[in-house]
């Protein structure tokens, strides 16, 4: 089974289902000749030539509802959003168009496209190349949202993105493209869209998180355990519609939960999830609900000491489980 | 490592050993130098404990209600700067300030003990634990989901009900109770004075076989010489003369004569006094104080009208010592000030009795086959019956008695 870097595990993907299904295509800016900004679709357009993949003007709106058209007609369209930071002008194709073509034409047209972007901080990308968006989406029915872990999570799951027959974003971490690198077999395997993932078993704290958040979440758990404390970590992978059945009984496992987000606290997924813990366990909670997460301020700063504090890190959550653990 | 003993200090000259009445720290909270650690009840006067180091608490030693020899050992203390948690307190500080939208979870120690997660509060009902005999192993003693599981898992449940009679034998007066206060009542933490009464109380009602005898006397001539000379009492002497110094000298008087009533149960022989000295009950707010007039024997009732006024004044204003408390041997109590005209007194442990002076009050007496208007006062006495028998306490109070009746300008000098 080979090693893959996170963004091997996207490429991989994307030439698996291009290979697949002549229906699947891939557009967005820079994808074609120069393989993307991180190198995604490299190769893609040596393979599969200039019609399945497409360079596009840097409109953003366009992108998006290109591939809408395309997939009301039968096609799989791939749209890249460079930076998930750029995806504010599509917003508007995204939720009023593609979220609710199956509703509002009563099951008659649909939109089976995927919309994939880079998110997240800790890259010294500052404003504009830093942010999670993820929460502007996360109330949208019609929408799915999925934000892998592991390089393995990413093929399985961008997989089944791209064969699901509605709208599915599909966020990738910026900084964990050549951070993480796991074993990824290289049949053809999809993983189930909104179904969350153990990633670990403990019996003291239970993390629930998603995207770089888990692998950080893993190594605090390993230095805990010297000390004794032992971590539940539930990864999300898709954050919406979230998978109450796995929260639910991820936070009974333990009753002391700590949600972990990269994103601004307020409003943020985690929230969410809170909310689902809240109604349904309460009288499994051993501790109030905690939540880790970047501060309430408009977006990662430039200042490297500044991104550091903003940013989620290990040392973070590891203090955070522990004072969990001794509560 | 810089780990410094906290002793039990020398609260008063006299004073051998403090009772730990509540610990104000637990261990790992930080301390200033001089600040309260701990408050200490000598007999009955509460004094606070001060650190003598800056530092973090470490271990407490002693537990509250244990009581503690002057130079023993009462908790562990890290002194200050040499801790190798220092490095990491600015970072530790940054983080709180981080999360500063929050709400703050430390507190001192033991303060979480009965904080109950609602998965504890199932855990519990569902097997009948008794979560006031858990342990926990949470951040300020919380008990948490862990300890029940683990407690249910060992199968070594507390079991309610004979827990509860161990502790009622063990530590008098000081057992928890299931009393559930309803809305809009008070909830008043038992602390201090009122804890040590309470198990005074306790432990003389349990263990002291009470029995009680009450006489009638006739003071009309005690209160017509005291109303004579009053005034010119407290012109000479600054200080009034109360009829309760009568009594208090009539009480030591008899007592000289009948010896048996001035001493103390020791489980294999009775120990007679030699000394007479009386205890008195001054009441100050919810808190009441038993100051001792010594050798009062010795003294004229000037002496013991001083010494009554100078206990109440001291006791009202908090500057009663250790010293004035110990020692007392019988206890006179001036119920009448607060208007009784008879009342049952609990014994002042380890003392043998305790007189109850009630009101005086004019009543029809027929003297003669006449009625006649006479001031009357009832004594009422309580015996530790393994010490005194009927006989013997009925000869003392008709003694004091005929003190008290015969007491005028004649047969009685104030000085």
């Amino acid at each position: 089974m080979p090693v893959m870097s996170y963004i091997q595990a996207v490429t991989a993907a994307l030439q698996e289902e291009m290979q697949r299904d002549e229906k699947v295509f891939v557009l967005g800016e820079d994808v074609g000749k120069k393989g993307g900004v991180f190198g995604a679709t490299k190769g893609l357009y040596d393979e599969f030539g200039e019609y399945r993949v497409l360079d596009t003007p840097l409109a953003e709106s366009a992108i998006a509802g290109v591939g809408i058209g395309a997939a009301m007609y039968g096609m799989r369209p791939v749209a890249e959003m460079q930076f998930a930071d750029f995806i504010m002008p599509a917003v508007n194709q995204i939720i009023s168009e593609a979220a609710k073509m199956r509703y509002r034409s009563n099951n008659d047209w649909s939109v089976p496209m995927t919309i994939r972007a880079p998110y997240g901080g800790g890259v010294h990308g500052a404003l504009y190349h830093s942010q999670s968006v993820e929460a502007v989406f996360a109330n949208q029915p019609g929408l799915k949202i999925v934000m892998p872990s592991t390089p393995y999570d990413v093929k399985g799951l961008l997989k089944a993105s791209i064969r699901d027959n509605d709208p599915v974003l599909f966020f990738e971490h910026k900084r964990a493209y050549r951070l993480l690198k796991s074993d990824v077999p290289e049949d053809d395997y999809v993983l189930p869209i909104g179904k969350a993932d153990i990633k670990r078993e403990g019996s003291d704290v239970t993390v629930i998180t998603y995207g770089l958040a888990v692998h950080f979440a893993l190594q605090a758990a390993e230095k805990l355990e010297e000390e004794g404390i032992d971590t539940h970590i539930l990864d999300l992978r898709t954050v919406y519609p979230l998978d109450q059945e796995s929260i639910i009984e991820a936070a009974q496992k333990t009753g002391k939960v700590l949600l972990i987000t990269e994103d601004n606290k307020e409003g943020s997924i985690i929230g969410e999830v809170s909310a689902i813990i809240g109604e349904n366990c309460l009288f499994d909670l051993d501790s109030p609900i905690q939540r880790l997460a970047g501060p309430d301020i408009p977006a990662m700063p430039f200042s490297p000491a500044m991104e550091k504090y903003f940013m989620m890190n290990p040392d973070k959550v590891e203090k955070a489980i522990r004072k969990l653990a001794e509560f | 490592m810089a780990t410094e003993k906290i002793n039990m200090p020398q609260l008063g000259e006299s004073v051998t050993e403090g009772t730990i009445s509540s610990w104000l720290v637990g261990a790992g909270d930080k301390v200033n130098k001089y600040d309260p650690i701990a408050e200490v009840m000598t007999d009955k006067v509460n004094a606070e404990v001060p650190s003598s180091f800056s530092g973090v608490i470490k271990e407490l030693v002693a537990q509250e209600g244990d009581t503690i020899q002057v130079g023993d050992l009462m908790c562990y203390i890290e002194k200050e700067g040499t801790s190798s948690h220092d490095e990491s307190e600015p970072e530790e500080q940054a983080k709180e300030k981080q999360d500063a939208s929050s709400p703050k979870e430390e507190g001192p120690s033991s303060s979480m003990k009965k904080r109950y997660s609602p998965a504890v509060m199932r855990l519990a009902q569902e097997n009948d634990i008794d979560l006031a005999h858990v342990i926990g192993s949470g951040r300020g003693g919380r008990i948490t989901r862990k300890d029940i599981e683990k407690l249910i898992a060992s199968g070594d449940k507390p079991a309610p009900a004979a827990e509860k009679n161990d502790s009622v034998a063990a530590q008098p007066g000081l057992q928890q109770h299931d009393q559930q206060a309803q809305a809009g009542d008070v909830e008043i933490p038992v602390t201090g004075v009122r804890k040590a009464i309470a198990q005074n109380m306790v432990k003389s009602a349990q263990e002291i076989p009470h029995a009680w005898m009450a006489v009638e006397a006739d003071v009309t001539d005690l209160v017509s010489y005291r109303n004579k000379v009053k005034d010119e009492f407290k012109q000479n002497e600054g200080y009034n003369l109360t009829f309760f110094a009568f009594f208090v000298k009539a009480t030591a008087q008899a007592l000289k004569e009948f010896p048996q009533l001035n001493s103390t149960w020791a489980g294999d022989r009775i120990i007679q006094h030699k000394d007479i000295n009386l205890s008195i009950a001054v009441a100050k707010d919810n808190e009441l104080f038993v100051p001792v007039i010594k050798n009062a024997d010795d003294k004229s009732i000037k002496g013991i009208a001083g010494d009554i006024n100078d206990l109440a004044m001291r006791a009202r204003s908090g500057k009663l010592t250790s010293e004035d408390m110990q020692g007392g041997t019988f206890t006179v109590n001036n119920t009448g000030s607060f208007g009784s005209v008879q009342s049952m007194g609990v014994i002042n442990h380890p003392q043998a009795a305790i007189l109850q002076v009630e009101s005086i009050v004019k009543r029809p007496v027929i003297i003669n086959d006449m009625f006649a208007a006479r001031d009357m006062v009832n004594l009422c006495l309580s015996l530790d019956h393994r010490v005194l028998d009927g006989l013997i306490v009925g000869q003392f109070l008709a003694r004091v008695k005929e003190i008290v009746e015969n007491t005028n300008a004649d047969t009685t000098n104030l000085y």
